[in-house]
C-alpha cells in the first residue's frame, strides 16, 4: 500500500511563496488592466491639451491693444477687435450675478437655517436639481417668450437685460446648492453660541453662520459666474448681438460667446480669426476664475 | 448676609419690536427666494407648454414620428431632431463612460505619485470649464479636418452598413458625437472619481486581506460599492449631452433631411432651436416650442431617474 499525496498538494506547496510573480496569469491581467486605465486617462487629457494649445496659439498670436479696444469689422474687411464683446460679456454676467447671487444665497439660507425637513424644502431641493438639469437653450426659449416677445422693458425686444436674466436662471441652482451645502457644514455649536449670547436669528445668520461658510459659498459662486460667462445658448435670442458699442441695458448687446458662434460660421477669414481671439480671451478669463475658486478653497484649508 | 439683588437684574432683555420685525422679514424674504426656484421652474414649464399648444393641436403626436420640416407648407415633424438627439447623446455616452471610468480609476488608485494624479484630475476638471462654443470652434477648424481621413476609411470599409453609407463631407453626426464625448468626459470622470473616493478604505483592505489583486478588488468590491453614484453621474451626463447646444450646432450640419448614416449631416432638438428660433414666426415658433417640450421631458425624465438611482440603488455597507 503506497501513500500518495494528492497531486494538488505538491502543486500548492510549490506555489506557496509570498514573492510577487509577474508571470502569474492574474498579475499579467493586472498589468494589462493598468495599461488600459493609463491609456484611457491619457485619452481624456489629450483633447484638453489640443483645445488649449490651439486656443492659445491661434488666439494668442492675435492679441493686441487694438483687439481689446476696437469694434469688429464689417464682413469682408480686415482688422478690428472685440472690445464691445468683452464689455458685453462683463455687463451680461454682472446682471446675472446681481440677480442670482442674492436670490440664491437667500434661498440656500432658508433651506439650511429655517426650513423644517418638510414637503416645501424637499420640493425646493428637488426643483433645484431639476432646474440645474434644464438645458440652457430652454432657458433662452423661456426668457425669449417671457421678456423678448412680450417687450416688457420699455417696448424693447432683445436686450442685455434679457440676456442677463436668462443667465441668472442658469446660475441660480448652482448658488443655492453651494450655499445650502456650505451652511450645512457649519457646526451647530456656533449657532447655539450666538443664540446663547443673545443674538437674534437674523444677526446669527448674517454675522456668524454665513461668514463661517464663506469659503464654500465663494468657491461655488465663482465657478457659477465662470460657467455663466461662457454660456452661449441662452444669449443667442435674448441678448442677440450688436456690432456696435453697448447702448444701455435695454438694447441688444454683443457678448464674446455669441461672437464666437456668429463669426465661426462666417465664410470670412478675418471673422474666423476674431472668433479664435475671443476664445482666447474667454478661456483665459474662465480658467482664471476656476483657478481663483481653487485658490479660495485651498487658502482657507491651509 | 448679603441681600439678593433686585429681581430686575435677572429679567431677560425684551426684544424690541423692530428686531422682531427684521427677524420675521428676513425669514419671509429668504422663503420667497427659496420659493423662486419652484416659481421659475413652473414658469419655464408653462411658458414652453403654452407656446407649444398651437402646434400640439395642429400636429398631435404625428409630430414625433414624421420628419417633414417645411415652413412653406407649414408642415412640421421633429423625427430628425429627436432621432439625432437620442443617437448623439447615447453614442457619445457609450464612448465616454468606459474612458471616463478608466480615468477615474486611474487617478484614484496609487498607480502614479499622488502629485501627478492631482494634476490629471485638475486638467480634467479644467476641461469641464471650457465653454462649449469654444469646443465647437475647435471642432469646426481643427477636429473635423483631422478626423475626416479616418471617417473616410470607415466609409470605404464599412460603407455597406447603413450607418456609414454616405461620404463624409465636413459637418455631420459623427464629429458631433466626438465633440460630445469631449464635453461629457470630465463630468463622468469627476463624478466617478468622487464616488470611488467615497468607498470606505476597509472594503479595499478586506479585499486585499483575502488575497485578491488590485483589479480583483476594483471589479468585485469597489465598483459595486460605488455603482449607484456612478450610474447617477452617467444619467446626469446623458441629460447634459441631450441638452447640449452650441458645440453640436456648430458641427452637426443642421440637416433637414433624414439620414441614418452617422457620416451625414444631422440635427438635434437643441441645435434646431438655436438655428431657427430667432427667425421663426407663426406656427413655426409653436412647432419649435413643441420640440422644446419634447427635449424638456426627455431631460426631466433622465434627471429624475439619475436622482432616483442615486437614492435607491446605493449599497448599504
Amino acid at each position: 500500500m503506497s501513500f500518495s499525496s494528492p497531486p494538488t498538494t505538491s502543486h500548492f506547496t510549490e506555489r506557496l511563496t509570498l514573492h510577487y510573480d509577474p508571470a502569474l496569469k492574474r498579475n499579467r491581467l493586472n498589468q494589462i488592466a493598468n495599461a488600459i486605465a493609463a491609456f484611457f486617462a491619457a485619452l481624456a487629457v489629450v483633447p484638453l491639451f489640443l483645445v488649449l494649445i490651439y486656443v492659445l496659439i491661434q488666439g494668442g498670436r492675435l492679441l493686441s491693444l487694438q483687439l481689446l479696444t476696437q469694434l469688429p469689422p464689417a464682413p469682408g474687411l480686415e482688422g478690428g477687435g472685440i472690445g464691445n464683446a468683452i464689455i458685453g460679456t462683463i455687463v451680461v454676467t454682472l446682471i446675472a450675478s446681481l440677480i442670482a447671487i442674492p436670490v440664491g444665497v437667500g434661498g440656500g439660507v432658508y433651506l439650511s437655517e429655517y426650513a423644517q425637513n418638510g414637503w416645501f424644502s424637499k420640493f425646493v431641493r428637488f426643483g433645484n436639481d431639476v432646474l440645474a438639469g434644464v438645458p440652457s437653450i430652454i432657458c433662452g426659449v423661456f426668457i425669449y417668450s417671457l421678456i423678448v416677445a412680450t417687450r416688457i422693458f420699455f417696448d424693447q425686444s432683445f436686450s442685455a437685460m434679457a440676456g442677463g436674466i436668462a443667465l441668472s436662471v442658469l446660475m441660480l441652482p448652482t448658488v443655492i446648492k453651494t450655499t445650502y451645502e456650505g451652511l450645512l457644514l457649519v457646526p451647530q455649536e456656533m449657532r447655539m453660541g450666538a443664540y446663547g449670547v443673545g443674538a437674534s436669528r437674523f444677526v446669527t445668520i448674517t454675522q456668524i453662520t454665513l461668514p463661517a461658510a464663506f469659503t464654500p459659498i465663494a468657491t461655488g459662486v465663482v465657478l457659477g459666474i465662470a460657467r455663466a460667462a461662457g454660456e452661449t445658448a441662452p444669449l443667442i435670442f435674448t441678448a442677440l448681438f450688436s456690432p456696435f458699442w453697448p447702448e444701455g441695458l435695454f438694447n441688444p448687446i454683443a457678448t464674446m460667446s455669441v461672437l464666437i458662434f456668429n463669426f465661426a460660421i462666417m465664410p470670412y477669414e478675418a471673422q474666423n480669426e476674431l472668433a479664435w481671439a475671443a476664445s482666447f480671451v474667454l478661456v483665459i478669463m474662465i480658467l482664471g476664475a476656476n483657478l481663483l475658486a481653487r485658490w479660495i478653497s485651498h487658502a482657507s484649508r491651509s | 448676609m448679603r441681600s439678593a439683588p433686585p429681581i430686575d437684574a435677572y429679567t431677560l432683555r425684551r426684544r424690541p419690536p423692530q428686531e422682531k420685525l427684521i427677524d420675521l422679514g428676513f425669514r419671509q424674504l429668504t422663503l420667497v427666494m427659496a420659493a423662486s426656484v419652484g416659481i421659475v421652474l413652473l414658469a419655464i414649464f408653462f411658458t414652453v407648454f403654452g407656446g407649444a399648444r398651437e402646434a400640439m393641436a395642429t400636429f398631435g403626436l404625428k409630430f414625433l414620428t414624421t420628419s417633414a420640416w417645411d415652413p412653406v407648407n407649414e408642415q412640421y415633424g421633429a423625427l430628425i431632431a429627436i432621432y439625432g438627439t437620442l443617437v448623439t447623446s447615447v453614442l457619445s455616452l457609450t464612448i465616454a463612460v468606459p474612458i471616463g471610468l478608466g480615468t477615474a480609476i486611474f487617478i484614484t488608485e496609487d498607480l502614479l505619485p499622488s502629485r501627478l494624479r492631482d494634476v490629471i484630475g485638475l486638467l480634467v476638471e479644467l476641461l469641464a470649464a471650457i465653454p462649449s462654443v469654444v469646443l465647437g470652434l475647435w471642432a469646426i477648424f481643427v477636429m473635423e479636418p483631422a478626423i475626416r481621413p479616418f471617417l473616410s476609411l470607415l466609409h470605404t470599409t464599412l460603407g455597406w452598413t447603413p450607418f456609414f453609407a454616405t461620404e463624409p463631407q465636413g459637418p455631420g453626426t459623427a464629429p458631433a458625437v466626438l465633440i460630445l464625448v469631449v464635453m461629457v468626459l470630465p463630468i463622468i470622470t469627476a463624478i466617478a472619481r468622487d464616488a470611488l473616493n467615497q468607498v470606505p478604505i476597509e472594503l479595499r483592505q478586506g479585499a486585499y486581506g483575502v488575497g485578491t489583486t488590485r483589479w480583483g478588488a476594483i471589479f468585485n468590491v469597489i465598483l459595486p460599492a460605488a455603482v449607484s453614484s456612478i450610474m447617477g453621474g452617467v444619467m446626469l451626463s446623458l441629460g447634459r449631452a441631450m441638452g447640449e447646444t452650441m458645440a453640436v450646432t456648430m458641427i452637426i450640419g443642421n440637416s433637414l433631411n433624414f439620414s441614418v448614416s452617422l457620416l451625414a449631416p444631422g440635427n438635434t432638438i437643441a441645435s434646431m432651436l438655436a438655428n431657427q428660433f430667432g427667425e421663426a414666426d407663426g406656427i413655426q415658433v409653436s412647432a419649435l416650442m413643441y420640440a422644446a417640450v419634447v427635449l424638456m421631458i426627455l431631460t426631466f425624465v433622465v434627471n429624475v431617474l439619475a436622482q432616483w438611482i442615486v437614492r435607491r440603488l446605493s449599497l448599504r455597507y
